[in-house]
């Protein structure tokens, strides 16, 4: 892969990854969901993981996570190898993940929901007050706008949802946490506010593994991308030297896809209606039909074929 | 409170800093926070209590009778057992789940009672301990085939609703009807034991003391954890009020025979629930599988080790229940258990203001809700109306329960609050 070897490791002579994956592979039958993956987690650095549908990416978080352990591969936690056997093996080395549909209960208030499985308590009974004291320093910290923490998380907005999802993945003082499309389903000032929530989270020097559709967000915070294509890494770049042309190609597999297919498809259309003038219109025909297709039916340049055709070695 | 017009942000409690916060402060802010609540849909126990007082002025008003000491004692006596089945009901309720056996595993804990009692001369603790740890097995089995099988709670506990009625008439055998050696304890215990009324007056002073100090004490130490307080007039109003209710209560049916032993129990049983529901992490649990079991889960709580222990406490309270009940009728018998107990407890929690959906509700449920059923039940039995007007009227009040619970639900949904 020609493309990860143009990211070097970031000032790795002086740190040493918190979470670093070598060769990890899982099949579900006779799928094969992940195949080689390697992948670094720096402290204080935030990694966003891009792929389609289907890339892998739900597979690693999960294998992460603890709910589906790996089949071959190894992973170092803190320099350590590892095994995540169980979502509570996951939550005990350090790894605190935000699962996508934010697994909050809508009946309990906020501090319930941040404590939840792990209250504090005091002989037999609930130390209401510390739990209250602490989801209150632990929200301001996180700058979060929680008018009130005795109220029901069903009253809350997407954003302050959210935010309490994440703000309940540090209640275990994690060292590394996974957030699963944290920014899905929401607007747009709620999604300025998570983004933020991440930037502060990179500040705490945690290791931030963001999975994300959306470029717009990716590029905003993430200091590195690394990109999954069909259950492999198709390439590692640091968000400052690449374009959103470049992530794409590598998320679609550059050459081969629906974006560059109909790039030269309406190359050569464009050449032969320019021979043949009366066969204008029914390729323009096509040329509008060709989007609705495929999935990546974004309106990109057509540079997007400029991509070095090397990478398609993995294709 | 140091709330003055001119502190700054940091000078509040840390709860209290965020300026979109409308505060209330004093006597007047928890009457005003009270009918904000109210009218957000949170009804709380309002619905049931302003029920109770209409029932308790109809019945009066047709029958002088229905408020008199001696009908208000023999209430308190037949709301013992149903309600203390009604408090399993509750736990179940509070999981989104059900459990139809209640009446059959009274049954049964009844005939093991009388069996044990009359034909294999065990002494009265052993038929206890036997009929509830059948109980307990029963609701580990409910509970093992619930999480091991996914079966849903609905069908196992009606299957177990045939099966121990089944039990029970076996145990009960050809006569089908024992009669409990009146000299037991626990007959006199559910029948001819009331409490002196120096210890009811005591008794509701502890209560009323009780609820002041625990009041001030997490005052204190929210303001030791640098959060706010309620007013400490508000504090004093709530305990005072509750000792006038309970003196008055107290020295209304010591006019009497006074305060009933077993519904004292049963009181005592839903405070302690109440406790564990409310001031415990297994309580917290329950509520959390109540809302979302797959949320419940990801935070690491044991969700299958919550649905057993709950199990087993819905048919154990069911079997203590029984017991109370064979205990007042001093007998043991094919009917036991039988009839409108199984629909009663139900009733009586949902009534109470238990959702049926699950992590919504609390053991305080079973007890208001069960004054209720047994308030109209005596009534009509005043009126010499007979059980098909009961069965009428109680269902209707159980249709308005679930619509009140639906409409509350509606309510607070608008308000965002869902």
């Amino acid at each position: 892969m020609t493309m990860e070897s143009a990211v070097a490791e970031p000032s790795s002579a002086t740190r040493e990854p918190v979470l670093s994956l070598r060769g990890v592979s899982k099949g579900f039958g006779a799928v094969r969901a992940l195949t080689d993956i390697d992948l670094d987690i720096y402290p204080g650095e935030v990694v966003a993981i891009v792929g389609d549908n289907g890339a892998g990416k739900s597979t690693l978080v999960k294998i992460l996570a603890g709910v589906h352990p790996q089949d071959s591969g190894t992973i170092k936690f803190d320099g350590q190898i590892v095994n995540i056997p169980t979502p509570t093996a996951s939550r005990a080395l350090g790894i605190a993940t935000v699962f996508q549909d934010l697994a909050l209960c809508d009946n309990l208030d906020v501090v319930s929901n941040l404590f939840l499985g792990r209250e504090i308590v005091h002989g037999v009974s609930l130390d209401e007050e510390e739990m209250e004291q602490r989801s209150w320093s632990l929200l301001r910290q996180l700058s979060a706008k929680i008018p009130s923490v005795r109220i029901a998380v069903a009253s809350l907005s997407g954003g302050q949802r959210q935010t309490v999802a994440i703000a309940r993945s540090l209640i275990g003082e994690p060292s590394v946490v996974i957030l699963d499309e944290p920014t899905a389903a929401l607007g747009v000032a709620q999604t300025a506010e998570v983004l933020n929530l991440v930037e502060r989270l990179r500040e705490r020097g945690l290791g931030v593994l963001l999975i994300s559709h959306n470029m717009a967000d990716v590029q905003a915070v993430a200091d590195r991308v690394a990109v999954l294509r069909l259950g492999r890494n198709n390439g590692d770049f640091h968000v400052a030297d690449v374009s959103y042309e470049e992530i794409i190609s590598a998320i679609t597999g550059a050459t081969d896809n629906v974006v560059t297919r109909r790039a030269s498809a309406h190359a050569v259309e464009s050449a032969a209606a320019n021979a043949e003038a009366t066969g204008a219109s029914s390729s323009a025909a096509e040329a509008v039909a060709a989007p609705s297709a495929g999935a990546v039916a974004e309106p990109l340049p057509n540079n997007a074929t400029g991509i070095d055709d090397a990478t398609e070695e993995n294709r | 409170m140091t709330n003055t017009s001119v502190e700054t942000p940091a000078e509040r409690a840390a709860d209290l800093q965020d300026e979109r916060l409308v505060r209330t402060e004093g006597v007047r802010g928890a009457v005003l926070a009270f009918r904000q609540r109210v009218r957000g849909g949170d009804l709380g126990s309002l619905p049931v209590v302003i029920g109770l007082i209409v029932i308790c002025i109809i019945f009066q008003v047709l029958n002088p009778n229905f408020l008199s000491a001696n009908n208000l004692v023999n209430l308190t006596l037949q709301c013992a057992a149903v309600g203390t089945i009604s408090i399993g009901i509750v736990l179940v309720l509070l999981l989104g789940q059900i459990d139809l056996s209640v009446g059959s595993v009274s049954g049964l804990a009844a005939a093991i009672l009388g069996v044990g009692l009359t034909q294999l001369k065990w002494p009265v603790a052993l038929a206890i301990i036997v009929a509830l740890l059948v109980g307990a097995a029963i609701g580990y089995l409910y509970g093992l085939l619930f999480t091991r099988f996914g079966v849903p709670s609905f069908v196992i506990t009606l299957a177990g609703l045939l099966a121990f009625l089944g039990l029970q008439l076996k145990i009960l055998g050809p006569n089908g009807s024992i009669n409990l050696p009146y000299d037991s304890w626990i007959v006199q215990f559910a029948t001819s034991s009331f409490l002196p009324p120096w210890a009811a007056y005591a008794l509701a002073v502890i209560a009323a003391g009780a609820l002041f100090f625990s009041d001030v004490m997490r005052a204190r130490r929210r303001r030791k954890a640098g959060l706010s307080t309620g007013a400490l007039s508000v504090t004093l109003i709530k305990a005072i009020a509750l000792l006038v209710v309970l003196l008055l209560a107290v020295a209304y049916l010591a006019t009497d025979r006074g305060l009933g032993a077993s519904f004292l129990l049963f009181v005592l049983l839903v405070i302690i629930m109440n406790f564990f529901l409310t001031r415990t992490r297994w309580g917290r649990s329950v509520f959390a599988v109540g809302g979302s079991v797959e949320a419940a889960r990801r935070a690491g709580i044991k969700v299958n080790r919550i649905y057993i222990t709950v199990f087993i406490l819905c048919s154990s309270f069911a079997a203590l229940g029984g017991l109370l009940a064979s205990a007042r009728l001093t007998s043991a018998s094919l009917s036991s258990g039988g009839g409108d107990t199984n629909l009663n407890a139900i009733a009586a929690a949902v009534i109470g203001g238990t959702s049926l959906f699950g992590g919504r509700g609390s053991a305080y449920s079973a007890l208001l809700g069960i004054l209720v059923i047994q308030s109209i039940s005596s009534g009509l039995t005043l009126l010499n109306l007979d059980s098909s007007i009961r069965y009428m009227i109680t269902g209707a009040v159980l249709l308005l329960a679930v619509i009140i619970d639906s409409l509350s639900r509606r309510s607070r949904a608008s308000h965002g609050q869902a």
